[in-house]
């Protein structure tokens, strides 16, 4: 640990990723999409429950008058605000921020790229995350399976009819962890991540789709073929690996209210931090965001795969340690 | 916390107490940290943070438990910590064995320790008198053994050699002095010194 100064990444790692960036810039460009940039630090923070925002204060002078601000963690709220200002389509490549990430493939701060396709829906926008990913990592066939298939497939679960009970049961038999919970997302988390993930580490590259709707987060709700309402939310992984988490976007400003609402409540039982939720978010909404569909992308996961290697500091020059 | 108390006597010397091992949160995690689990020493193997973009973070750690010697995978979650185990490893001479213990010293402090049946394990197949091991202690007691990698063993017993005919292959059984039977090349005859690695079993070379 003698030479903490010299970057993790070797060299021409830092050359592929690169090379990776001008590809996805001129892939955009190719498609008229726009690159865009939004702020890094806002007045908002993000509502999801389990996502941690970094504060940091700002002082209009110095060591005076400190205002409370958030590195923002998504670009999200910010482009659907550039949407509904007419921009069109758009994407970003940007820094995000989260507090308590950092593992193997995690990165306090990292690298997301995110873009947003007005008149696509989730299906079509599968479509150009794969036209995209498929040649920079060198992957063709990507599969797509429901994510009550999956769950059919690999754990024998009925999503539509399983209980609570049996879903603690069953992830016991996989996973010893000392968790009482009966938050039943909760439990289809950790048997995601636990022993659904590690099975999809040699099925390539997958897409999930049609998530529970209590897993929406910012999509909008549907009911599937089956008649069951379902989130129009996909993810994509790659080798086991979590790529993408996109959705078609939910435009009803009075649900959006209310998710962000049930965010807070979920973090005040659970004693988590309560932050301010994004109101011009709301207001863009009401205003009116087109029907679009928008994706999110782990760009320093992306040139780990294209690069074959299961270390994020692989991949970014100066990994949080050494930042 | 680990909390060490510094008390100073009338010999103007220091006694410390050590309160309790410190307790590490899931995020301290990392590879060879040694902690308890349910009563049992154990030894961080591989540690993973895992963290769906939704969902709750959790540090998923491969554990070895340094008694029973059995690996397993046990999923944190954040708020969780572990004790601390007082673990140590120190690199002991093997002294000998009475039938029943076998008999280390710590070649700085002169100090003894005895390893049982359990803690020795599979080790006492090549232990040889004088040679150093990595003695693993729990609260001072011996719980592991880990002989060097390669040893240099003595033949005692094995058939005749074929000499001249160290290029045709095959092999035979030598028991050497430590009492271990391993495969030999038919060439090497008894009361030869043989180099074996110790993490297979398996012969390497005449020393």
């Amino acid at each position: 640990m003698s030479e903490l100064w010299r970057a993790t990444a070797p060299i021409e790692n830092l050359q592929r990723r690169a090379s990776i960036l001008a590809q996805i810039r001129a892939f955009f460009a190719e498609r008229q999409v726009m690159e865009v940039e939004t702020p890094l630090m806002t007045a908002a923070a993000v509502s999801d429950p389990y996502i941690d925002t970094i504060e940091c204060r700002y002082h209009p002078l110095p060591g005076q008058q400190e205002q409370t601000r958030y590195l923002q963690s998504s670009p999200e709220y910010a482009m659907k605000r550039l949407l509904a200002s007419g921009s069109g389509a758009i994407y970003q490549i940007c820094k995000a921020f989260r507090n308590g990430e950092c593992g193997r493939r995690h990165n306090p701060e990292f690298t997301m790229l995110e873009w947003y396709r007005p008149g696509f829906d989730h299906h079509q926008l599968m479509d150009e995350v794969e036209a995209l990913v498929g040649p920079l990592i060198g992957l063709g066939d990507f599969k797509r399976i429901s994510y009550a298939d999956l769950f059919r497939q690999y754990i024998q679960i009925d999503l539509q009819s399983v209980k609570v009970s049996e879903l603690v049961a069953i992830a016991r038999q996989h996973i010893e962890v000392q968790m009482e919970d009966d938050n039943r997302d909760n439990w289809l988390n950790l048997l995601m991540s636990h022993v659904i993930e590690p099975q999809l580490a040699d099925q390539g590259a997958v897409f999930v789709y049609d998530y529970p709707a209590s897993q929406a987060a910012l999509a909008r709700t549907e009911l599937d073929a089956e008649g069951h309402l379902v989130a129009c939310r996909f993810e994509l992984f790659i080798g086991g690996v979590e790529l993408a988490n996109g959705y078609f976007e939910l435009t009803d400003s009075r649900e959006q209210a209310q998710r962000f609402q049930q965010d807070i409540l979920q973090r005040q039982t659970e004693g988590l931090p309560v932050r301010p939720t994004d109101s011009l978010l709301v207001a863009a909404l009401q205003s009116g965001l087109p029907d679009c569909a928008g994706v999110a992308i782990g760009l320093d996961r992306l040139v780990m795969l294209a690069l074959g290697t299961g270390n994020i500091s692989d991949v970014i020059a100066l990994p949080f340690e050494r930042a | 916390m680990c909390v060490n108390f510094a008390v100073a006597t009338d010999h103007l010397s220091l006694i410390y107490f050590e309160i309790n091992m410190a307790n590490y949160p899931s995020n301290q995690f990392k590879n060879g940290l040694k902690v308890m689990i349910e009563g049992d020493p154990c030894s961080m193997v591989d540690v993973e943070f895992v963290k769906p973009g939704k969902g709750q973070a959790f540090t998923r750690v491969k554990l070895k438990n340094l008694i029973t010697g059995r690996t397993w995978e046990r999923t944190f979650k954040s708020n969780e910590t572990a004790e601390g185990a007082d673990v140590m490893d120190t690199d002991m001479e093997y002294l000998y064995c009475d039938g029943e213990m076998w008999h280390f010293m710590d070649p700085q402090s002169y100090e003894q320790v005895a390893a049982d049946k359990t803690a020795i394990g599979d080790a006492h197949l090549w232990l040889k008198e004088q040679d150093k091991c990595l003695v693993t202690l729990w609260n001072n007691n011996p719980i592991s053994i880990t002989p060097p990698n390669f040893v240099e063993l003595e033949v005692v017993e094995t058939d005749p050699g074929l000499k001249g005919d160290t290029a045709q292959g095959g092999s035979k059984p030598a028991k050497l002095q430590s009492g271990a039977v391993v495969r030999v090349p038919l060439f090497i005859e008894q009361g030869d010194i043989l180099k074996i690695d110790t993490r297979s079993g398996d012969y390497v070379s005449r020393a």
